[in-house]
């Protein structure tokens, strides 16, 4: 009994590796070449983004000086320096950060927390926002220009209207996110307030978003990095590249570092190339420590229930 | 903290399901002090539940005690749940979930047009299967209530203190209040979480399974707090474990779930509600029989 039994499966084994053995080879070969092109993949893009930092790191490490941050904007390459833009920056990113916040995080508690699932008009404004989050940045600075031309704004190169834009362009960003991390509060907590004989808004206030808020804060510091490398809305609005003055309010006029840095590339001399390169490093300084700081909040408070 | 006299039950592992129907029946506490007929804080007549087209609950007219402990009991499935939920309205919370028949409190319907489900919350405390504090301080998990309520309380300290007090569990957290209280363990947080709803000065608190995530010492704290409860509550409790429902509770109803032939839905029904001496010691249904006695569920 025992024999037979030992026999066949000795038999079936044997015609298993006969048989399989050409088609695992030929399977194997296959995921090795497939594994072989990820990786080469992975190591095109690396050294692309090596490449790129390393001769950025090069060209602007000799303007990589303290005039960088005090000086403005002049046709002596010697004496320019981004402080305009810099304060620009944190002026239109500030800006912008408390027009989207408070909005996307409103809108992304309406959506999850009050509206109703099943009606129509709710899951279209669903599909909406996520169409938005995917569309090309230079729509939302048409949008702002026009939207400021409907008021009657003449000069568009404001503070407020840079923020404008790159409020609209992370706002769908910020919604999904935001939507995400209250989605990952569990029901039981929401519950658990509503049984105290908390109301719907209470609830929401008290419980679901404080623990919701380090989800809400790693998408909103990762919309906020990208809002801060963006160009294009910018540039649309006639961001300009020669400022003498330190931007100082919602309407004053700005500029921020990618429109700075866009325009010392456009110049022919080589020494506003160094001056774009270490303005770069600035920037890519800035958002490596947004991310950073994503990251850090994200692993801090992972899943505390 | 005063032990009850059957606290040594549950030392005793639970006999096997193949031992005699007699021997696996629970240790019957006695009760005399309860009353033939309760003297009713909510009531529930012809109560249904629908979850769409589905009916979870058929027909429930049940009435719970004043300052009695009452065990809802059944297989799973059998709508126990369902039906806790409806008596604070949680169930409102269920998009599909739609009631039928009438619960009322002290005599007011809960479900009539003018009746506030925030309101009944607040009088209806709910204790969860799984411990659900806050993730916020002990101290702040306990205020949580009576600040959303806007109670007047004279002291907010010592209304915590009382609370935790009441809930056996202010010696092992008052050095920490202000720690946050997922430190705390898990019957120490159903603790908690039973502290919290006592917060609110409820009159009645409904718990679902509130002991089936603890461990057999956190179990055995959690049944002689409800004991002590019973003085200013009144206590409704589903329960898995019919040894739990034998120690605690002063009244117990039975629960099962009848296939309807057509649909093949699987609708809880109210077999049998009594003392819970009577349920235990003399069923007058068989199939309360059978069910305490382990041969089915
Ligand atoms: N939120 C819900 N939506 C739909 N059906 C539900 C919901 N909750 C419970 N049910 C159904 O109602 C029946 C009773 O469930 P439940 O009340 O949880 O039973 P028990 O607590 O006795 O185990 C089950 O068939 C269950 O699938
Ligand atoms: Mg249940």
């Amino acid at each position: 009994m025992t024999s037979t039994v030992a026999a066949a499966r000795k038999g079936a084994s044997r015609t298993l590796t006969s048989t399989g053995g050409v088609r695992s080879m030929w399977g194997k070969l296959r995921s090795l070449g497939f594994l072989v092109f990820l990786w080469i993949s992975l190591l095109v893009a690396l050294i692309t983004l090596v490449v790129l930092i390393l001769d950025t790191i090069r060209t602007g490490a000799t303007r990589l000086d303290t005039r960088l941050f005090t000086e403005y904007p002049s046709s002596r390459p010697a004496e320019a320096g981004a402080r305009p833009a810099i304060i620009g920056s944190a002026w239109v990113i500030g800006a912008t950060a408390a027009l989207a916040i408070p909005l996307g995080v409103a809108a992304a508690v309406h959506l999850e927390e009050f509206a109703n699932r099943h009606s129509k008009v709710n899951r279209y404004v669903e599909v909406l926002v996520q169409n938005l989050a995917a569309i090309p940045s230079i729509i939302y600075g048409m949008l702002a220009l026009s939207t400021l031309a409907l008021m009657g704004v003449s000069n568009k190169n404001i503070v407020i209207g840079g923020a404008l834009a790159l409020a609209l362009l992370i706002l769908p960003v910020i919604i999904i996110s935001t939507r995400e991390a209250l989605r990952a509060v569990p029901r039981e907590m929401r519950q658990g307030s509503l049984a105290l004989g908390a109301t719907d808004v209470q609830t929401v206030w008290r419980t679901t978003l404080p623990a919701a808020i380090p989800g809400i804060a790693t998408g909103t510091i990762l919309a906020l990095s990208r809002a801060l490398g963006e160009a294009a809305p910018l540039l649309l609005l006639g961001g300009l590249v020669f400022i003498s003055f330190d931007p100082n309010g919602l309407l004053s006029g700005f500029t921020t570092m990618p429109i700075q840095i866009f325009g010392w590339t456009g110049n022919p001399q080589a020494e506003f190339h160094e001056l774009a390169a270490a303005a770069s490093i600035v920037l890519l300084v800035i958002l490596l420590a947004m991310n950073g700081l994503a990251i850090a909040i994200r692993n801090r408070y992972q899943r505390r229930w | 903290m005063t032990t009850h006299p059957h606290a040594a039950a549950i030392s005793v592992p639970s006999p096997a399901r193949s031992a005699t129907p007699l021997s696996t029946r629970p240790e019957i506490r006695t009760h005399t002090e309860v009353p033939d007929v309760p003297d009713p804080v909510i009531e529930c007549e012809d109560l249904s539940v629908y979850y769409g087209d589905f009916k979870a609950v058929t027909d429930v007219s049940l009435a719970f005690g004043h300052n009695e402990i009452t065990a809802l009991i059944g297989p799973s499935g059998c709508g126990k749940s369902t039906l806790l939920r409806c008596l604070n309205r949680m169930n409102d919370l269920v998009d599909s979930a739609r009631v039928e028949g009438s619960v009322r409190y002290w005599g007011q319907d809960m479900y009539a047009p003018d009746a506030d489900a925030i309101e009944v919350r607040r009088r209806i405390g709910m204790v969860y299967q799984k411990p659900n504090p806050f993730p916020k301080s002990i101290y702040d998990n306990i205020a949580y209530g009576p600040r959303v309520t806007g109670m007047k309380v004279d002291s907010m300290d010592d209304h915590v203190e009382q609370a935790l007090r009441d809930a056996a569990l202010w010696d092992e957290v008052k050095d920490k209040l202000k720690q946050n209280a997922y430190g705390l363990s898990g019957g120490q947080q159903q603790r908690l979480c039973i502290a919290r709803t006592i917060a609110v000065s409820p009159d009645v608190i409904l718990m679902d399974e509130p002991c089936s995530a603890l461990d057999p010492v956190a179990t055995l704290r959690i049944e002689e707090l409800m004991l002590q409860l019973r003085a200013d509550y009144t206590i409704v409790i589903v329960t898995h474990n019919m040894q739990q429902a034998a120690r605690v509770a002063d009244r117990t109803a039975f629960f099962t779930a009848g296939v309807n032939e057509i649909t093949g839905d699987r609708t809880g029904v109210l077999v049998e509600y009594d003392k819970t001496s009577r349920i235990f010691g003399n069923p007058a249904n068989s199939r309360t029989e059978d069910y305490i006695s382990g041969r089915f569920g």
